[in-house]
């Protein structure tokens, strides 16, 4: 096995669901240690999510929970005990940094907030992922991914005009969180190595949804008097093609807001009579006769398959791509090619196929290590082994329902 | 805001001290947005960011409107500021052989290249991480193209929604049993530049153990449909092909967007116990059709969701988001109303979390740029300068940095490669 780039780093994952779970898999996916602490007796409720293998529900078998959890050992833990919370400790010693979400003020309850945890680990970088972070007045306001999302303004982009705005799929606000729990954690562990001190992390997803992903938009709403409009299948920016066309089998992602790309778009359309009306002639007048045009390229599409019009249309340095679903991402040629997804070896879930590096590194290749853990899987490994503690305290923890 | 006085570099240097990313130097051939939030996170909190553009090929961004004083100007372009502050810009017109030379000088300097062209440009140019590791052998460099640097499909031209079509997070947005609708903005260039940020950051840490660098060749679509995995894994254990999800999730119930009183006014709503259902029932008024059987548990919330949601919208549709907001979140229920931009810019919990920062930049006093999601306890980022004008930084980064003299600097002027 190679040495991964965050070799050495000991992570501690203390959370639930999605957005704990991929901050720390991207660090164990370098070669960073992780010990992912599950609350007993049921352990992470991503256990419970599926999919699972002809929809039979078992705690070892969750799709979700097997992909977000591969690169880590697992043990159970009851951290709200108050025995619990001093064998955390002992873990937050050993860590050099600590993710969790539990929300604002959980951590204070159990006696591990970072005023706390740094008296006992000053290096420590503890990073905490909320809906609306630690401060504000929405910051103990419960939410789901779903409502982070439209709260912060993502979904009033999607969807049609006269209806419901839509949320992004699955859990986005939870992986966006972790993307940026990810990235500023090791912002912060650089730092570290100068100053020789950790520090705290207030991540919160409505605020990255808002800065990150909407903040962009600012100006548009602010000095172009210009809000973000859902238009169903076509962007509300003032150019076209930017919409979804329907062709023969499906639908083609047609964005194309340079010039020379419609000029290169009429030529693969044999340069049509309709196309030299001044009505059409740039891409701001185009879109103010959006719906006109959604049909006559839909009339050139409608004979055509989304892999002959993607294939004509890059040929064409026109970027057009099919919308491609599950299937068609899995069977994908190219994707095959660059060994995107992964199998992986489960001795409950048996033989699971996932994505796999979502990058390369030339030095540092992304790797499997190990699949994700058996709920409680190195509780010997890590009380005993690591923290040196007996194998009859252990016994007793079990029977206390510290530790399953 | 100094930006132009001569004792800007000295200035620059304090402003970065005790930053999480000081002396780090980072050289962005970004443009659009997955490149340049790149460079832009690495700015925020504390780097150096030279941004390499010419006025041959600007940063395709400084097209867009708006405007600072209202008419096309590629230094006014508002959107480029938000994407560029804290970064110095030099103009290098790298067709011409000069220029690239120029840069391998400049990358000699740096310890990250970020770029996010298609896989051919830099190659064509010379100037692909092969050709930079010669100069700089402990180089971390980072692509962010859109299917990669190999692979049949590798050349493609996207843009954002083009790559979120192909990472198959597309065909699930619309709603359910209705045709596909697609995101048509680019969820996929902000989070692969924060997986780029990740990289680049695991690299840095690499290197200072090992001193080897390393090329991160990222894929935005791999990078994307790495955030679908329930839907992937759905295929490939059971074989089934999802469709538009609209609100819905597969257990929760209600799980949506219902109408309230007022323009385009929507509450979000979602219950995920039944100890919540309950509650839920309790602030509508427990309305009659709240004991039906079809309502009693979970599965059968889900597989009458339709009808539900209609029932809730009765009681949603009287009231504004906000009150019906208050009267949830006093019960313990996730509900939040569905709010645009304007809405989040106006909102004193948005305000109070700094999402919005006043910088002034030479083409508009007083412009608001998105702030920094990110709170660190000890070593904040900061906005410290505006964006850079076109080729601003070109004396300081030739001449103090590199140390040419200001008439060889006017001589590549006058021969347009620094252009």
């Amino acid at each position: 096995m190679a040495k991964g780039a965050l070799e050495g780093i000991k992570v501690l994952e203390y959370g639930q669901f999605i957005s704990t779970a991929y901050c720390c898999k991207l660090m164990g996916d370098l070669g960073a240690e992780v010990i992912k602490v599950e609350v007993p007796p049921d352990g992470d409720p991503a256990r419970r999510y599926g999919p699972f293998p002809q929809d039979t529900p078992h705690s070892e078998k969750s799709g979700l929970f097997l992909y977000l959890n591969i690169n880590k050992r697992g043990i159970t833990l009851d951290p709200r005990a108050s025995e619990g919370a001093r064998i955390f400790r002992e873990l937050v010693k050993w860590a050099d940094i600590l993710v969790e979400n539990w929300g604002p003020g959980s951590m204070t309850k159990w006696g591990l907030d970072y005023p706390e945890l740094k008296e006992i680990n000053p290096r420590l970088i503890m990073t905490s992922i909320t809906p609306f972070g630690q401060t504000g007045p929405y910051a103990h306001y419960k939410a789901q991914s779903l409502n982070v999302c439209h709260g912060a303004g993502v979904a009033k982009g999607i969807g049609s005009l006269s209806r419901e705005p839509l949320t992004p799929p699955g859990s986005q606000s939870h992986f966006f969180g972790a993307l940026n729990a990810a990235a500023s954690t090791m912002v912060a562990l650089w730092e570290r190595e100068t100053s020789g001190e950790g520090q705290y992390l207030d991540i919160s997803e409505a605020d990255c949804w808002a800065m990150l992903f909407n903040g962009v938009w600012y100006s548009r709403y602010l000095y172009g008097n210009e809000e973000v409009v859902r238009l169903g299948h076509r962007s509300n920016l003032p150019v076209y093609p930017w919409a979804v066309l329907r062709c023969q089998d499906g639908f083609i992602s047609a964005t194309a807001p340079e010039e020379a790309q419609w000029q290169r778009l009429v030529e693969l359309m044999g340069n049509p009579e309709w196309a030299k009306d001044p009505r059409f002639e740039n891409r701001v007048k185009r879109s103010q006769h959006a719906d006109e045009l959604d049909g006559l390229i839909e009339s050139w599409f409608a004979s055509r398959t989304k892999a002959e019009i993607f294939q004509a249309c890059q040929e064409k340095n026109v970027p057009f791509s099919p919308i491609q679903d599950v299937r068609e991402v899995v069977e994908c040629p190219h994707l095959k090619e660059r060994d995107y997804f992964m199998k992986m070896k489960h001795p409950e879930a048996g033989e699971i196929t996932c994505p796999g590096p979502p990058y390369k590194l030339s030095e540092t290749p992304w790797e499997l290590r190990r699949r994700a853990p058996l709920l409680g899987e190195h509780n010997e490994e890590i009380f005993c082994g690591l923290l040196g503690h007996s194998p009859q305290d252990l016994a007793r923890w079990r029977e206390e329902g510290i530790v399953r | 805001m100094n930006m132009h006085n001569p004792g800007e570099n000295l200035e620059r240097k304090e402003k970065e001290k005790g930053m999480p990313l000081e002396g780090l130097r980072v050289l962005d051939f970004g443009w659009v947005w997955a490149g340049p939030v790149v460079g832009q996170l690495l700015g925020d909190m504390g780097a150096e960011v030279i941004k390499v553009e010419s006025r041959k090929r600007p940063d395709f961004i400084r097209i867009f409107p708006p405007f600072a004083e209202g008419k096309p100007d590629p230094d006014g372009a508002l959107f480029f500021h938000s994407l560029n502050r804290n970064k110095l810009s030099v103009t290098l017109d790298l067709t011409q052989p000069k220029a690239a030379e120029l840069v391998k000088r400049v990358v000699k300097i740096c310890d990250v290249v970020i770029e996010n062209f298609s896989p051919k440009a830099l190659r064509n140019l010379g100037l692909d991480y092969p050709a930079l590791r010669e100069i700089k052998p402990d180089l971390i460099m980072v692509s962010l193209s859109a299917a990669g640097q190999t692979g049949p499909w590798r050349d493609i031209m996207t843009y954002g929604p083009s790559l979120g079509a192909l990472a198959g997070l597309d065909s699930l947005i619309g709603y359910p049993g209705e045709r596909v609708l697609g995101w048509p903005l680019a969820y996929t260039d902000p989070a692969s530049g924060l997986l780029g940020v990740f990289g680049i950051m695991a690299a840095l840490r690499h290197r200072e153990r090992t001193g080897r660098g390393q090329y991160v060749d990222l894929a935005q679509w791999e990078a994307t449909s790495a955030l679908i995995p329930e839907f992937i894994l759905d295929y490939t254990m059971n074989g089934r092909v999802a469709g538009p999800q609209g609100n819905r999730h597969p257990h929760m119930a209600p799980h949506g967007c219902f109408r309230c009183q007022g323009e385009d006014a929507w509450i979000t709503i979602a219950i995920e116990t039944e100890g919540e259902w309950g509650d839920l029932c309790k602030v509508i008024g427990s309305p009659p059709w709240c004991q039906e059987e079809r309502f009693s548990s979970r599965e059968s919330r889900l597989q009458h969701q339709e009808e539900l949601n209609r029932k809730i919208e009765e009681w949603s549709a009287s009231r504004t988001p906000e009150e019906a907001m208050s009267a949830l979140q006093a019960a313990g229920i996730a509900a939040f109303p569905s709010y645009g931009i304007g809405d989040v810019l106006k909102n004193s919990h948005f305000e109070e979390r700094g999402a919005k920062v006043m910088v002034d930049h030479p083409k508009m006093k007083g412009e608001v740029l998105y702030g920094l999601p990110w709170k660190f306890s000890r070593t904040p980022g900061n906005i410290r300068r505006p964006a850079p004008l076109l080729g601003e930084h070109n004396q300081y980064v030739f001449c103090q940095l590199l140390g040419m003299s200001e008439e060889e600097v006017r001589s590549l002027e006058e021969e347009k490669v620094l252009y």
